[in-house]
């Protein structure tokens, strides 16, 4: 029972990787490709190591592994704002749509 | 269980792939960076379960709690160096 809910916590984790990796290879410039980073690589993470943690069970290790959880929590997205704040003070342009292409 | 873990190795390792090309061809420096960030946090996934493959869980967690530490100071340290530096924008 508990290995079902683990796989299904690893399931929901990897399509958020999946997700957050299209949005970097897809998404028009860096700030659009730093919001697909900075949300749904944290949220994948966090779920592939719930899962993780649910299926070894209630041992150090698994503390450990919620450690890891907080780790990521508190520095992915702070490294993105940072990341973002360098080019926003570097003078990178946000990317607008085409005037001949309103949507 | 194990067969499930392997192919969630594998699969997060092709995405390893994906992020290599927008270091690759990233138009400005801060893709570049992002996407070496976006590579550092699925290793660490990827590191947790080569543990489980090789019941090794106690070792290799201690291996990607530094390794998290170590990307997150490589990052920022990153962010700070290009900040305000002329042509990478």
């Amino acid at each position: 029972m508990i290995a079902v809910i683990a796989a299904i916590f690893l399931f929901g984790g990897a399509v958020f990787l999946l997700v957050s990796c299209v949005g970097l290879l897809r998404l028009p410039d860096f700030y659009t490709r730093a919001h697909a980073v900075g949300k749904a690589e944290t949220l994948g993470s966090m779920l592939v190591l719930i899962g993780l943690a649910l299926y070894n069970g209630l041992t150090l290790s698994s503390a450990k592994l919620l450690l890891i959880l907080v780790i990521i929590a508190v520095t992915n997205p702070t490294a993105t704002h940072a990341l973002t704040r360098a080019a926003m003070r570097s003078g990178l342009k946000i990317w607008r749509a085409k005037e001949s292409n309103p949507a | 269980m194990s067969t499930f873990f392997l192919a969630l190795a594998v699969f997060i390792t092709l995405l390893f792939a994906a992020s290599l090309y927008r270091v690759l061809r990233g138009p400005t420096v801060f893709d570049r960076t992002i996407g070496a960030g976006l590579i550092g946090t699925n290793a660490i996934l990827v590191l947790v379960l080569i543990g489980f493959l090789y019941e090794r869980v106690d070792m290799f967690v201690d291996l990607a709690l530094a390794y998290g530490m170590l990307n997150f100071i490589g990052i920022v340290a990153l962010a700070k160096y290009f900040e305000r530096k002329e042509g990478n924008a």
